[in-house]
């Protein structure tokens, strides 16, 4: 492909070349206007000088009657300046004038002619044109007075001349602005182009260029940015599933596996066989809620699940959780406070907001309870309130809290703080509630309760979500 | 009560463990390894209740149920699904399916749900009044009494015993309870279905000689007029 069979199929280029023709069509128009104008405008002013030299014999007439006409006719003739006469008797004899071959003319009614005419140069004879008035004298005489219209001619060639200069002209400098616009135009996509190979074949954490001028371009590459850092995100969280899925899996796996041989080897008794395969289906359960716990944040954090969105009443899923776990609490001796009353709205898959929030308040009850000496109230507080267009759900307990330098990262899979060991779990709870925050396009953090945990979870209220986050 | 089910999975391991236990349930499997033979057999011979996996050969589940169900046959049917997407139970039921189960299941839960379709299907319309052994349950007036006491029940008690009374003699889940009484779906980490069933069996076995509600090993609850 040459360069510039390449040029030709650019949008650029024949956006260049509908401009240039639409350009070339309007120059043309103009300059056509102009010419047909300053015609018409040399034809009024020959008709003017015809009918001032008609006068003028007139007067001559009316001073020296017909014997002066003539002897004007025949002076003025042999002054060469442009002008035809030619004065016929009755008898169409000539009685003056220089244009004697125009006495055919002369008969034809009298009025404005234009009529051929063979102008005798002192080189050459042509043919030319001319615009003649005839008239019948009182006395029955004819005489007709013209004017050559060579500098009519002469003028329609300068404009035909400079027409087609000019247009070329206009061809010449439109393709080269053509030219110079759709090279500009091509040189940033061929750019982004260029550089979407390399990071296509090589790294996908190098971004294409931002030429810093604040154009379509640059808006381009910004968002094929965005969109390779979404990319490099889902990948990087693609693989720390792997990852955690290799390193967490294996081990139960492990002493799943080990745990069943070892009851094929030792088992006295089918009793003994029964237990061991009961701790097998245990196990094996406990690993497929890891594994669906490991899923449903992958597809949570992929976005996943937008089929699912509906709006839904966030109080009623405080509602419905907190009755769920009221007897749990109560059980663990602490106060289940639910205050949720007026409906708040939020686009978004209930189910998975009913998993969020079951997994907060199940921390909480687990966590929650003061420890020995404190002065806090034995409660679990499930608040839900909002701040503008954000709905605010807040689960606080006022147990063993959480130091601040862990806060961020017990968000990560599978981190347990070492005071957690003793309760069952995966340390996957609170990244499945930050992964589905960030599906719903809200925000999940871990506050100081002093003494205790405040788990903040904020979510777009409905009629608040933007039309381009959804 | 014995039903007829047909199991339509392409897996032919799972599928035989799966008739094998269904058979020392009482019931009677048939097996078809892709979905064009499920709906021939579907439509050729009646059945209780069908078990359809969401992922055959030659005609996916989703489409087999819908054929069915375009065939006018209103047989319950069980879907069941590998994929594990948030929303593939909306899209399972959605087809015309009655139930869902994702994989890997425990047997007794399949079994509970099976079951309770089959049953479903054979019940006459909700009753107004549920009877175990002496425990009545009149949904109309929400008066619940064992013997000649009175038990007072919270709402969501109501329809927990609600619920169990139904499938009366019958096994429970606990995911089964969570769907039907709290119509949610999700995972609860802890068994709160266990402190509230511990709740509600101390309302209405507690100081009565003759227990009524079970827990059974492994699988969930059952109400029953004594022991199986």
């Amino acid at each position: 492909m040459t360069g510039f069979g390449k040029l030709l199929r650019t949008t650029a280029f024949r956006l260049a070349v509908v401009y240039l023709v639409i350009f070339v069509l309007f120059a043309g128009a103009v300059l056509g206007y102009v010419a047909w104008n300053t015609r018409r405008l040399l034809e009024s002013q020959l008709s003017e000088t015809i009918e001032t030299e008609i006068n003028s014999l007139a007067e001559q007439y009316r001073i020296g009657g017909m014997r002066r006409l003539a002897a004007t006719i025949e002076r003025r003739s042999r002054q060469a300046r442009g002008f035809l006469y030619l004065l016929a008797d009755t008898r169409s004899e000539v009685l003056a004038g220089n244009a004697t071959e125009l006495v055919q003319v002369l008969q034809s009614p009298p009025g404005w002619r234009e009529v051929p005419f063979r102008r005798a140069d002192e080189q050459e004879s042509f043919i030319t044109l001319a615009k003649v008035r005839i008239f019948v004298l009182p006395n029955g005489m004819r005489l007709l007075v013209g004017h050559d219209l060579e500098e009519r001619q002469r003028l329609r060639q300068v404009i035909r001349q400079a027409m087609g200069l000019s247009i070329l002209l206009v061809f010449v400098l439109g393709g080269f602005g053509a030219l110079m616009v759709s090279r500009r135009v091509l040189r940033p996509v061929e750019d982004i182009a260029e550089a979407g190979r390399r990071i296509m074949s090589g790294d996908l954490k190098e971004r294409l260029p931002v030429r810093g001028v604040g154009d379509e371009f640059d808006r381009l590459a910004e968002s094929l940015n965005q969109m390779l850092a979404r990319i490099d995100e889902l990948m990087s969280g693609m693989r720390a599933v792997s990852d955690n899925i290799a390193h967490d899996l294996r081990t139960p796996l492990t002493r799943l596996r080990a745990g069943a041989e070892e009851a094929l080897r030792n088992a006295r008794s089918p009793d003994h066989l029964r237990q061991a395969l009961e701790r097998t289906i245990e196990e094996s359960d406990a690993l497929i809620k890891v594994f669906n716990a490991l899923l449903m944040i992958a597809r949570a954090e992929a976005g996943s699940t937008p089929g699912a969105m509906t709006d839904v009443d966030l109080a009623k899923i405080v509602r419905d959780v907190g009755e769920l776990y009221d007897p749990v609490a109560e059980e663990a001796r602490l106060r289940l406070v639910v205050e949720a009353q007026t409906p708040v709205v939020v686009r978004g898959n209930r189910e998975l907001l009913g998993q969020a929030l079951s997994n907060l308040v199940d921390n909480a009850v687990k966590y929650g309870v003061p420890v020995e000496g404190a002065d806090a109230p034995a409660e679990v507080r499930l608040t839900l309130g909002c701040e503008g267009g954000t709905a605010l759900l807040v689960v606080a307990d006022h147990g063993v809290g959480v130091p601040p330098a862990e806060r961020e990262r017990v968000l990560d899979r599978f981190v347990r703080l070492e005071k957690s060991r003793a309760q069952p779990g995966f340390g996957l709870g609170l990244s499945l509630v930050a992964a589905i925050a960030r599906l719903h396009g809200g925000n999940f953090r871990i506050e100081d309760n002093a003494p205790g945990v405040r788990a903040v979870l904020t979510l777009p209220r409905a009629s608040a979500v933007p039309v381009a986050a959804q | 009560m014995t039903m007829k089910i047909l199991i339509v999975e392409d897996d032919a391991e799972a599928a035989a463990y799966l008739a094998k236990g269904l058979r020392e349930a009482g019931h009677v499997a048939d097996h078809a390894g892709d979905g064009e033979k499920g709906l021939e057999m579907a439509l050729s011979a009646p059945y209780d209740v069908m078990i359809v996996d969401r992922m055959l050969p030659r005609r996916d589940g989703l489409s087999l149920v819908s054929a069915v169900r375009g065939e006018g046959r209103e047989t319950p049917i069980l879907v069941l699904s590998a994929l594990g997407q948030v929303d593939d139970r909306v899209v399972g039921l959605r087809a015309g399916g009655d139930d869902y189960l994702s994989k890997p299941y425990a047997f007794t839960e399949l079994l509970a749900r099976v079951e309770a379709l089959g049953r479903r299907r054979g019940s006459s319309p909700a009753q107004t009044v549920y009877r175990v052994g002496d425990l009545e349950m009149d949904r109309l007036s929400h008066r619940v009494a064992r013997g000649a006491t009175e038990i007072d029940l919270q709402p969501r008690e109501f329809r927990l015993l609600e619920y169990l009374m139904r499938n009366a003699g019958q096994v429970v889940t606990r995911t089964m309870l969570l769907e039907h009484v709290w119509d949610y779906h999700f995972d609860p980490q802890t068994n709160v279905i266990d402190v509230h069933m511990s709740r509600l069996r101390s309302k209405i076995d507690k100081g009565f000689d003759k227990p009524l509600l079970h827990t059974v090993r492994g699988a969930g609850y059952m109400i029953r007029d004594g022991l199986r």
